[in-house]
C-alpha cells in the first residue's frame, strides 16, 4: 500500500490536537468546523448591520460615509446569506445527516473535507477585501451597470466575484456529495418515504444548489471577463443587456431563496414533532409540499423584477406563479400547527424557537404575498417593506429555525447539556429584539423609506420608527451575548449529556452523545418512518443486528488526509492570481494539481499500522 | 493476510454494490454533476441566442463560420465518441490491448477537434476581407451587411480593392464576446477529458490499474467524454448552423 502514496508526506493515521482538526474527514468534526465559522460569519455580518442600524438611528447622520454604507450593506447581504445561513446549513447537514440515515459517514468524506475547507477559502477572501482598498459596494446582487468597470473601477466588485465562485465550489461539491450520501447510503429498510424530514429538506436543498450554482457561475465569469478582459456582456454601448444581468442573477437568486429556507423547515420539521410527543402531522404532505416548493422556485425569478418592464403578461405570469408557491408553503405551516395540536407540548428552548419560527416566518410569507401582485409590488420595490419581508423570512425564518436547531443537537454535538433558563432568555429577547428592528420597516417602506439610503432628513418623519428599529438591534446583540454565554459555558462545563434527551424519533438520538467516531455499533435496520421511536417502545420487533464487535473493532474508517487542504489552498492561492496577477494563478492551480493527483492515488481507506490494532 | 483479505473484500464490494440504489457512489455523483453541468452550458447558450443578432458592429457569424471546416471537427467528435464506446467494451471484455488502441484513437480525435478549434479561434481574430471595389459600387446589395460597412468607408474615390483585417475577438460585438466563451469553455471541458482519458491511458501500464473489473474509472470518463459532445452536437446547430443558414429561426 506504500506504494500508492505519495511519499513526501506520510499519511496522518491517527492525529491529535490541531492536526487533528486540519487533517479531519469525519463528518461530525467538518460539521462543528461549518458551524463555527459560519457563527463567527454571522458575528461580522451581525456588526455590519448594526453599523448601518447606527447610522440610521437618527436622521442626517454622519457616522458612516455614503461609500461605506454601501459597502455595509453589500457585505452584509453577501456574508450573512453566503457566508452565515447556508453554512450554517451545512453545518448540521455534516452532523446530522450521516447520523440520521444510519450511515458510518458521508459518501465521499474527503470531498466533504474539501468543501469545508475551499468555503473558508471564499470567506477570508470575501472578509479580506475590507482590508485591501474596497468592499464590493453594488448591493448583494450586484445589479449591472453598477458593477461594471466605468462605474466602479476599484477591486472590490472583483473580490465579490471570485469569493462567490470559490464559494460556490465548496456548495456545489458539499452538494453533490449530500445527494449521493442520503440517495444511497440510507440504513436498510429507510426507503425515501421513511426518511426524516430534515434529510429529504437537505436532499431537496442539495438539488436546488447543484442545479442554481451553474446559473451565478456563469453569471459571474461573464461580469469577470467584462470587467478583467473587456468584453461586451453588460456593456450597453455594445448593445449588452443589463438586465440580462437581472435574470441570469434571480434564475440562480430565487431558489437560492428555498436553498436558504429548506433546511429551515427540516429543522422545525424535526424539533415540532419531538417536543409535541406526537409524530409529524400529514408526513408525505410535508414532503411534496417541500418538493413542489423546490420545483415552483424555479417558476418566480422574475418577480424580482416586476419594475424592470417586462410588460403585463410577464409580471401577470410570474405574479400567479409566485402566489401560487404561497400554496404548498401554507400547507406546511398548517402541518406544523396540526402536529402541535392536541400534543403534549413541552416549551424546551429548540421549541420556542420552531414556534418561533412559525410566527415570524408567516408573518414575512404574508408580506411575501403582499408583493407578489406585480401592481401592489410596484408601490414597495426597493422601499423598506422589501427590507422588513425578507428579514422576517431569513432573520425570523431561516436563522430562528438554525438557533433552534443548535439549542436541539447541542447535547448531541458537545456531549453536555446547555442551559435551560438562559436558553429561553436568549429565545425571548430575540424574539422581541427582531420584532423591534424588523417590523416598524413595514410602516417606513409603506411611507416610502427606500432602501440602500444612507440617511434622510429630518422632516421625513422617519426618525422615531428607526430611532426604535436600532433600538431593537441592540436587543438582538444582547439576545446573541446570552446564547453566546450559554453555549460557551455548556460546551466547557455543562452537565453531561445523555444520549436521548428529548425522548425525540430519529436515529442520532439512538447512540450516545457525542457520538463514537465510527457512529453506528453496527448499522441499524429501519422499520418504522420514527424508528427511534417506535424502537424505544417496542412497537417494531428488535430485528437481530448483523453481529459486529460491540467497541468498534473492526469497523474500517476512511483515514484523515491532508490532500484536501492542499487542494483548497491551491484554490485559495488561484483566486489571488485571478485578482492580482496570472502568474500566481498558475502557481495556485498547480498546488491544486499537486493536491488533487495525491488525493486521488491515495487509497480511502489505509490499513491500520500492524502493530495498530488497539488504537 | 489482513491486507489480502480487505483486497477482496474490496473486489468483491465493486461487483456487488452495496448502496441503497445499488449504483456506485462515484457513478451517481458523475450523473449529478453532468446535471449541474447542463445548467452551466444551458446559461452560457442562453446567453448567446439572448444576444443572437444584437451585435452593433461585424464580423457577424456568417461573414466568419466555415461550416464545411466546422464539420469535419464536428464528425471527429462524435466519432470519438464511437471509439470511447469500443475502447470501454475493450476493457469489459478483458483486452487491454485494445483498449489501449481505442482510448489513443479516442485521446487523438479529441485533440484533433482541439487543433480545430485553435485554428477556427485564430482564424476568426485574423479575419480578412477583400473587397472589389467596383463590384461595390456597381451593386452594393450583394454584399453582407458587414462587407457593406467595411466598403462604406474603404472604396473611396480611386480604391478599386480593398484588403485589410478585420477580426473577431471577444473584446469586438456581442458575437464575438459569447461565441468565444461559450465554445471556448465548451473547448476547456474537452481539453479536460483528454488530459483525464490520456491519466486513464498511462494508468493502463500499472499493474491492475485498469482491469475489467475495476472498469469504473473508464466508465465515468467515457460518461463525461459523451456528454460534452452531446453538448457540442447542441452547439453545432445552434450556433453555427442557426448563425448560417437563413430560415433557421433568429
Amino acid at each position: 500500500m506504500t506504494t500508492l502514496q505519495v511519499p513526501m508526506i506520510a499519511r496522518p493515521v491517527h492525529p491529535e490536537g490541531i492536526w487533528g482538526w486540519i487533517t479531519t474527514i469525519d463528518h461530525k468534526r467538518i460539521g462543528i468546523l461549518y458551524g463555527v465559522t459560519a457563527f463567527i460569519n454571522f458575528l461580522i455580518g451581525g456588526i455590519e448591520a448594526l453599523l448601518m442600524r447606527v447610522q440610521l438611528s437618527g436622521s442626517n447622520a454622519e457616522i458612516i460615509s455614503p461609500e461605506v454604507f454601501n459597502q455595509l450593506f453589500t457585505m452584509h447581504g453577501t456574508t450573512m446569506i453566503f457566508l452565515a445561513i447556508m453554512p450554517l446549513g451545512a453545518a448540521f447537514f455534516n452532523f446530522v445527516i450521516p447520523l440520521q440515515i444510519g450511515a458510518r459517514d458521508v459518501a465521499f468524506p474527503r470531498l466533504n473535507a474539501f468543501s469545508y475547507w475551499v468555503f473558508l477559502a471564499g470567506t477570508l477572501l470575501l472578509h479580506m477585501s475590507w482590508f485591501l482598498g474596497q468592499s464590493p459596494n453594488a448591493g448583494w446582487f450586484a445589479y449591472a451597470p453598477l458593477t461594471g468597470l466605468d462605474y466602479n473601477p476599484g477591486k472590490g466588485i472583483d473580490f465579490w466575484i471570485v469569493s462567490l465562485q470559490v464559494l460556490g465550489i465548496a456548495s456545489l461539491a458539499a452538494a453533490f456529495n449530500f445527494i449521493v450520501t442520503i440517495v444511497n447510503m440510507r440504513a436498510p429498510g429507510m426507503g425515501m418515504m421513511r426518511m426524516p424530514l430534515f434529510t429529504w429538506m437537505t436532499l431537496i436543498t442539495a438539488i436546488l444548489l447543484v442545479l442554481a450554482f451553474p446559473v451565478i457561475t456563469v453569471a459571474l465569469f461573464e461580469l469577470l471577463l467584462d470587467r478583467s478582459y473587456g468584453t461586451n456582456f453588460f456593456f450597453a454601448p455594445a448593445g449588452g443587456d443589463p438586465v440580462l444581468w437581472q435574470h441570469l442573477f434571480w434564475v440562480f437568486g430565487h431558489p437560492e431563496v428555498y436553498i436558504l429556507i429548506l433546511p429551515a423547515m427540516g429543522i422545525v420539521s424535526e424539533i415540532l414533532p419531538t417536543f409535541s410527543r406526537k409524530p409529524l402531522f400529514g408526513y408525505s404532505t410535508v414532503v411534496i409540499a417541500g418538493v413542489v416548493i423546490a420545483f415552483m422556485g424555479w417558476l418566480v425569478w422574475s418577480h424580482h423584477m416586476f419594475t424592470v418592464g417586462l410588460g403585463p403578461i410577464p409580471n401577470s405570469v410570474f405574479t400567479i406563479t409566485t402566489m401560487a408557491i404561497a400554496v404548498p408553503t401554507g400547507i406546511k405551516i398548517f402541518n406544523w400547527i396540526g402536529t402541535m395540536w392536541k400534543g403534549s407540548v413541552d416549551f424546551r428552548t429548540p421549541m420556542l424557537f420552531a414556534v418561533g419560527f412559525i410566527v415570524t416566518f408567516t408573518i414575512g410569507g404574508i408580506s411575501g404575498v403582499m408583493h407578489a401582485m406585480s401592481s401592489s409590488d410596484a408601490q414597495q420595490q426597493d422601499t423598506y417593506f422589501i427590507v422588513a419581508h425578507f428579514h422576517y423570512v431569513l432573520f425570523g425564518g431561516a436563522i430562528m429555525a438554525l438557533f433552534g436547531a443548535i439549542y436541539y443537537w447541542f447535547p448531541k454535538y458537545s456531549g453536555r447539556m446547555y442551559n435551560e433558563a438562559e436558553g429561553k432568555m436568549h429565545f425571548w429577547l430575540m424574539f422581541l429584539g427582531q420584532n423591534l428592528t424588523f417590523f416598524p420597516m413595514h410602516f417606513l417602506g409603506m411611507d416610502g423609506m427606500p432602501r440602500r439610503i444612507f440617511t434622510y432628513g429630518a422632516d421625513m418623519g422617519w426618525t422615531e420608527l428607526n430611532a426604535l428599529q436600532t433600538a431593537g438591534a441592540f436587543v438582538i446583540v444582547l439576545a446573541v451575548l446570552v446564547m453566546m454565554k450559554n453555549l460557551w459555558q455548556s460546551w466547557r462545563s455543562g452537565s453531561p449529556a445523555p444520549s436521548d434527551p428529548w425522548d425525540a424519533r430519529t436515529l442520532e438520538w439512538s447512540i450516545s452523545s457525542p457520538p463514537p467516531e465510527y457512529n453506528f455499533e453496527q448499522i441499524p435496520v429501519v422499520q418504522d418512518r420514527d424508528d427511534w421511536w417506535a424502537r424505544k417502545r417496542g412497537l417494531v420487533p428488535r430485528r437481530a443486528p448483523a453481529g459486529a464487535s460491540s467497541d468498534g473493532h473492526g469497523i474500517h474508517l476512511p483515514q484523515p488526509s491532508f490532500w484536501p487542504l492542499v487542494a483548497a489552498i491551491g484554490i485559495f492561492v488561484g483566486a489571488w492570481g485571478i485578482l492580482y496577477s496570472i502568474p500566481v494563478l498558475a502557481i495556485g492551480g498547480a498546488i491544486m494539481m499537486v493536491g488533487l493527483y495525491a488525493w486521488s492515488f491515495e487509497p480511502v481507506n489505509d490499513p491500520e499500522p500492524q502493530d495498530g490494532e488497539g488504537d | 493476510m489482513a491486507m489480502t483479505e480487505q483486497h477482496v473484500a474490496e473486489a468483491h464490494a465493486e461487483e456487488h454494490e452495496d448502496t441503497s440504489t445499488g449504483l456506485n457512489h462515484r457513478k451517481m455523483l458523475m450523473w449529478a454533476f453532468l446535471g449541474s453541468d447542463c445548467m452551466f452550458f444551458g446559461t452560457l447558450i442562453a446567453t448567446y441566442l439572448v444576444y443572437f443578432g444584437r451585435s452593433k458592429v461585424g464580423p457577424f457569424p456568417e461573414d466568419v463560420f466555415s461550416i464545411p471546416v466546422t464539420s469535419v471537427s464536428t464528425f471527429v467528435l462524435l466519432m470519438s465518441s464511437m471509439s470511447m464506446v469500443l475502447a470501454y467494451a475493450a476493457l469489459t471484455r478483458g483486452s487491454l490491448r485494445s483498449y489501449r488502441v481505442w482510448l489513443a484513437s479516442t485521446i487523438i480525435m479529441g485533440a484533433t477537434f482541439l487543433g480545430f478549434q485553435v485554428f477556427e479561434f485564430y482564424e476568426f481574430a485574423n479575419h480578412e476581407v477583400h473587397i472589389d471595389c467596383t463590384k461595390y459600387h456597381a451593386a452594393p446589395g450583394e454584399f453582407s451587411e458587414f462587407k457593406a460597412s467595411i466598403a462604406e468607408s474603404e472604396c473611396t474615390e480611386g480604391v478599386t480593392v480593398y484588403d485589410g483585417k478585420h477580426g473577431l475577438t471577444p473584446r469586438t460585438n456581442l458575437f464575438g464576446t459569447t461565441f468565444f466563451t461559450l465554445t471556448g469553455l465548451h473547448g476547456t471541458h474537452v481539453t479536460i477529458g483528454v488530459i483525464w482519458l490520456l491519466g486513464l491511458f498511462f494508468y493502463s501500464y500499472k499493474k491492475g490499474g485498469v482491469t475489467p473489473e475495476r472498469n469504473l474509472d473508464t466508465d465515468l470518463a467515457a460518461l463525461y467524454w459523451h456528454f460534452v459532445d452531446v453538448v457540442w452536437i447542441v452547439i453545432f446547430t445552434v450556433v453555427y448552423l442557426f448563425g448560417v443558414f437563413e430560415g433557421f429561426p433568429t
